[in-house]
């Protein structure tokens, strides 16, 4: 087991530089900083020559990554281009986004398990037949439709949330962001635990819990569920982190500052070092993800063992 | 360096749900990936008792003519390929079923609801809804197709020679693969393109097929493996057929079919996909008719003409949402073991 952590963690090396560099490489070769600094006007060449040496962005490309690199290792995320450090913009939209993850996360477990348990229970009836064709169109309409949609309908039309995050974003504000967020990933939830149960259900160990008279939602919760469970606490778990990349659409709508609306503004100002930040922090949080969801497939499934 | 312990992605076997494939490093979200979870994972079992399934057979049939007679009679299909090929005819010839001009307006009319001769009503700048959801369809479909070919093409030729042939190439594949997967999607999307200044669909076409051929390359690999296996292909090269042969008569037609589900589906997330990122603001740009601009034009004023948004919303849902179950349709008519 810790050979196996050690190994990963190894590999995870390679893909990490791969990905930084290539967004780094994205940000800082193709777009231009020092002119996006002086926005519409042309800069003075002495003042954008001096302000590309202070930004070591005289150096080529690789030495520029590696110096930034150097600097992320020592805690030093470089200043936005509006004078606040990075590491303080973190501070202030990570929270946040883990917030909106968090609940998004809740819905998916609540909603999309009960969903695929009770299809995958009454599998080729009407409810299943009903929940599948749902499923289908919800992974269908793109999350900024079904955003802008729940938003109005729940927000403006009959005032039951308010329509937009206030910037603290407290927890009951975040349930209609949370299920925007979640709904593409619920209906996957649901398909995979229905399939899951679905062929379980078939399975002989449950003919011999039933065979044994246990009751069955007995039989349902405690040898089907846990057993049926493992593909979907393992796709929960990657998707961790993919729903803290995926927000900027749904923090876009519900005006929620989190960590797609510094990257957003980060994009759009043409603001490198916050982009290259954050778009790192992401990419960590989600190789740690996969390796977690690795080691979790391992506790739950104990006939899987890492060497 | 493939690790031992993760179980080789063998073969295309949708049958189970196998964990590992299922969330294996995929992408950071985005609709990519979940392309790929979905034509791998899920689903599937209940139509075991298909389509002569009990019968006697006359004769054997490939597996390409016994997909078609099932897909035939699958509603699914038949749905959702007549909507697909209605969306390709009006995506060439709009003015078919669109007289206007969708870049002609009047501001008089600005956010008014529908006119006689205008079901859809106008948007904010007077042009008429249903003429410009009528000509959106362009964009949308040329890009799902040529993305999709591109990525399919580029993904299965990488995955195809790194799976049959291995060694140092695979292991160097199997890491850029890594590294792209490691990049979230809508990111991806806004930090390329919004240096991008050219306002034809090309560019987001480029990305698009930048980010989507290892998810096919992962796929292709995994099922050339599984095919070059089999004891046709260890006949023929004992008869001694060359490399090209035996990856082009032997183990391709019998490794694509997968790579085929996975490029229908993905087709549909392609095109979400696009309309995310105009809707952004870094994919395609105006004059270029695109429902992702009109949605994202309309979204700003949903409270006082919420038909601005609907229509060219319900548009893209639906071009979806067809082929998404055109992918459904053909993977359960293309595995033989659900029959």
């Amino acid at each position: 087991m810790g050979r196996y952590v050690i190994r990963r963690l190894l590999q995870m090396i390679p893909v990490f530089i791969g990905s930084t560099f290539l967004i780094f490489f994205m940000v800082y070769a193709l777009g231009d900083p020092v002119a996006a600094l002086f926005g519409d006007k042309a800069p003075d060449p002495a003042t954008a020559a001096r302000i590309r040496k202070d930004l070591y962005l005289d150096q080529p490309l690789w030495k520029q990554y590696l110096h930034y690199m150097g600097a992320i290792f020592q805690g030093d995320f470089g200043t936005a281009f509006n004078g606040q450090s990075v590491t303080e913009l973190m501070a202030g939209a990570f929270p946040v986004t883990l917030r909106l993850t968090l609940v998004a996360i809740f819905f998916e477990i609540v909603i999309g398990i009960t969903l695929g348990v009770i299809s995958g229970l009454r599998r080729g009836r009407t409810v299943d037949t009903s929940v599948l064709v749902l499923t289908l169109v919800v992974i269908s309409v793109p999350t900024f439709v079904t955003g802008y949609l729940l938003q109005y309908l729940f927000g403006v039309k009959w005032g039951w949330v308010r329509p937009t995050v206030s910037p603290d974003a407290p927890l009951n504000e975040l349930i209609l962001p949370g299920i925007v967020l979640a709904l593409v990933s619920l209906a996957y939830v649901t398909r995979l635990s229905r399939t899951s149960i679905a062929e379980n259900v078939k399975a002989d160990y449950v003919r011999t819990a039933t065979a044994k008279g246990l009751p069955r939602s007995r039989v349902v919760t405690r040898h089907l569920l846990r057993n049926s469970l493992i593909p979907v606490v393992t796709f929960i778990g990657t998707d961790i982190g993919a729903l803290m990349g995926g927000a900027i659409v749904t923090e876009r709508i519900f005006n929620i500052h989190g960590v797609g609306y510094q990257l957003y503004q980060g994009i759009l100002r043409n603001n490198s070092p916050t982009v290259v930040g954050f778009v790192t922090i992401l990419v960590i949080v989600f190789l740690l993800a996969n390796l977690l969801v690795d080691l979790l497939y391992a506790v739950l499934d104990p006939r899987i063992r890492y060497a | 360096m493939p690790d031992p312990e993760r179980p080789e992605p063998a073969g295309y076997d949708p049958v189970g749900p196998r964990p590992k494939e299922a969330v294996s490093p995929t992408g950071q979200g985005g609709p990519m990936d979940l392309a790929l979870d979905e034509a791998e994972s899920v689903e599937g079992i209940e139509k075991t008792a298909g389509p002569g399934a009990g019968g006697p057979r006359e004769r054997p049939r490939s597996l390409w003519s016994d997909a078609w007679h099932q897909l035939r009679r699958n509603p699914v299909f038949v749905i959702s390929a007549a909507l697909i090929l209605f969306l390709v005819v009006i995506s060439i010839w709009p003015q078919l079923i669109a007289s206007g001009d969708p870049l002609q307006c009047d501001l008089a009319k600005s956010q008014q609801g529908s006119a006689p001769g205008h079901p859809f009503g106008y948007d904010t700048q007077g042009c008429d809804v249903y003429t410009r959801t009528v000509y959106g369809a362009r964009a949308s479909i040329t890009v799902g197709v040529c993305a999709t070919l591109g990525a399919a093409l580029l993904g299965s030729a990488l995955g195809g020679l790194a799976g049959f042939f291995g060694g140092w190439g695979d292991s160097l594949l199997s890491r850029v693969a890594d590294i792209f997967f490691g990049i979230p999607v809508v990111l991806g999307g806004l930090v390329f393109l919004s240096v991008v200044t050219s306002t034809t669909v090309w560019p987001v076409v480029g990305f698009i097929v930048l980010l989507g051929w290892p998810q096919i390359a992962r796929i292709a690999r995994g099922s050339v493996i599984t095919a070059k296996q089999n004891d046709y292909v260890q006949a023929a090269r004992a008869l001694g057929a060359g490399n090209a042969r035996m990856l082009l008569r032997h183990v391709a037609p019998n490794a694509v079919a997968p790579v085929i589900v996975v490029a229908t589906i993905a087709l549909g997330t392609y095109i979400a996909l696009e309309a995310t990122l105009s809707f952004l603001g870094v994919g395609l740009r105006p004059p270029t008719v695109s429902w992702g601009i009109d949605i994202s034009n309309a979204a700003s004023q949903i409270r006082n003409a919420p038909h601005m948004l609907l229509w060219p919303a319900g548009a893209l849902s639906i071009t979806v949402l067809a082929f998404i179950m055109l992918g459904d349709a053909v993977r359960d008519a293309l595995d033989p073991k659900l029959r």
